[in-house]
């Protein structure tokens, strides 16, 4: 569908992006603790309180983790709530994630995604998300500053309508401090996509609830006489909205497309996969420096395609196979390490062709930790030393190479 | 039989007495109101009642003179700190031995 809509186009750095989108979002109450490199966001936001361009109340908190706790209530009394962090911040916060996710609370959260120590290092890698990746939300990367500011605002669209709040992250310093054109979509056009926060539960006086007390294993019968779930019942139906959660964010996508003329309706993105005998798998940033490194091996004439996953959590398994199916090999580069195993993202895309027909061999590179500058050339080299690698044995290698100085 | 049935997203219950057991065989002192002393009792008018507002187990009655449902008082003790007048002392509790 055409759309006529004329573009206001401004440079804007990821932080301003994600602010802007918090804004037009009409956030009711921010919560948030400043943190290296996502600062800049916090004090974008707290001006726009301040000034009166947000009608928001801003809690100025004194940790990550009261940020979170404060979101949560704010969210459970049913306003809309925001918060952003990063790294340590986002480690900090990690026991109030468990209880947004389940409590049901659409929160929406920016994770500008910087490296966590020890040693210490402000810089980008996508360690703190991933380490948060069993939390119970939606995580959402983005490739640039636009993708910033539309997840943001397609993020409670989603949230608030699967009920699971929504970690949209985007690389430090990369994204969050590199200016680039965004074009801002008008305030009458967020809200006729973005209706009010409807909450699922609402507190009131007259009718008084707990909730999120102990709950026992097993159901048990309320006061009421009837039938509740128990602990793990709860706990099967946040597992449920994730699995069913695809629809949503697909959905959430296409109505994007549709008022404001840029098309999301996907899980993660790809560039010249159609006919491509090699796919290279990376996320966020990540994923768009990749496309130079296909530009360069296709000049070599090698048929490489890209790759670019946008949802992590929940984790598009079919639509990945689909998509690599005519691969024969598979290069997945993780900003991210899990110890003792491999990168994350690499482990998903072997969970997802396990059992298919696809026997597409598989090659995982570490980069980019501690803000280690990736280029284009290195990701291209990396990925003809994983062709040249297919001569000697076509079994995936137990762990993943790395692209450093050892 | 399963829990489809409930439209509970997140953890829901009503307030109920009892939840959680009689909670009153937690308790090792028992808190006593003097009635001589306590605000409400002493005007006879529905005044002060912080022992109610602040009572964790909602067991202390909004009356004149207030009471206690000592069957799910687990004597805390905070009604006798936030009485303004010292009405309600927390003495120990007689525990039956055996």
């Amino acid at each position: 569908m055409a759309v006529q809509r004329k573009s206001n186009i401004h440079i804007l750095d990821g932080n301003q992006a994600a602010a802007i989108a918090a804004k037009l979002s009409r956030v009711q109450v921010v919560a948030a603790y400043p943190i290296t490199p996502q600062t800049p966001l916090t004090e974008k936001l707290s001006h726009f309180v301040e000034d009166g361009q947000l009608k928001a109340e801003y809690v100025a908190v004194e940790s990550e983790h009261s940020a979170m706790a404060v979101c949560t209530s704010a969210s459970i009394v049913g306003a809309r709530t925001f918060t952003a962090t990063s790294s340590h911040g986002l480690a900090y916060m990690h026991e109030m994630l468990h209880w947004a996710a389940g409590a049901r609370l659409p929160i929406v959260m920016a994770c500008v995604n910087r490296a966590i120590g020890a040693p210490w290092n402000v810089l980008n890698d996508q360690q703190d998300s991933i380490s948060q990746r069993d939390t119970g939300w939606i995580q959402i990367y983005c490739r640039n500053n636009q993708d910033i500011l539309d997840t943001v605002i397609q993020a409670y669209r989603i949230a608030e309508s699967v009920y699971v709040p929504v970690m949209v992250c985007y690389d430090g310093y990369i994204l969050s401090h590199t200016e680039m054109p965004v074009d801002i979509p008008e305030q009458v056009d967020v809200d006729r996509y973005l209706p009010p926060y409807k909450p699922h539960t609402t507190l009131d006086p007259d009718n008084p609830k707990n909730y999120n007390l102990v709950t026992l294993a097993n159901p048990r019968v309320g006061v009421d006489g009837k039938l509740c779930h128990g602990y793990m019942e709860l706990r099967y139906l946040l597992q449920e909205a994730l699995q069913d959660s695809r629809e949503a964010i697909l959905h959430a996508g296409k109505e994007f497309n549709d008022v404001f003329g840029r098309d999301y309706a996907n899980m993660f993105w790809e560039d010249r996969n159609e006919d491509a005998e090699i796919t290279i798998v990376a996320m966020g940033s990540l994923a768009s420096e990749a496309i130079v490194a296909a530009d360069i091996l296709r000049e070599e004439g090698i048929k490489v395609g890209v790759l670019g996953l946008r949802v992590f959590r929940p984790f598009p398994k079919q639509d990945v196979v689909q998509a690599l199916r005519k691969s024969r090999l598979i290069v997945v580069f993780d900003k991210n390490i899990s110890y003792g195993s491999e990168g994350a993202t690499c482990s998903e895309i072997k969970s997802a062709l396990y059992g298919t027909y696809i026997n597409a061999a598989i090659r995982n590179f570490i980069v980019g930790l501690g803000g280690r500058d990736v280029k284009a050339r290195e990701l291209a080299e990396a990925t003809k030393k994983a062709i040249s690698s297919l001569k000697e044995t076509v079994t995936n290698p137990d762990y993943p190479e790395w692209i450093c100085h050892i | 039989m399963g829990t489809r049935d409930c439209n509970h997203i997140c953890d829901e219950s009503s307030p109920g007495i009892g939840e959680a057991g009689r909670t009153g065989e937690w308790r090792t002192h028992l808190p006593v109101i003097d009635d001589k002393r306590c605000t409400a009792s002493k005007l006879n008018k529905p005044t002060c009642f912080l022992c109610w507002l602040y009572c964790p187990e909602a067991v202390m009655t909004r009356s004149i003179p207030p009471s206690i449902d000592l069957e799910y008082c687990k004597g805390c003790g905070i009604c006798a700190q936030v009485c303004p007048v010292q009405a309600i002392t927390m003495a120990p509790e007689e525990k039956k031995l055996g």
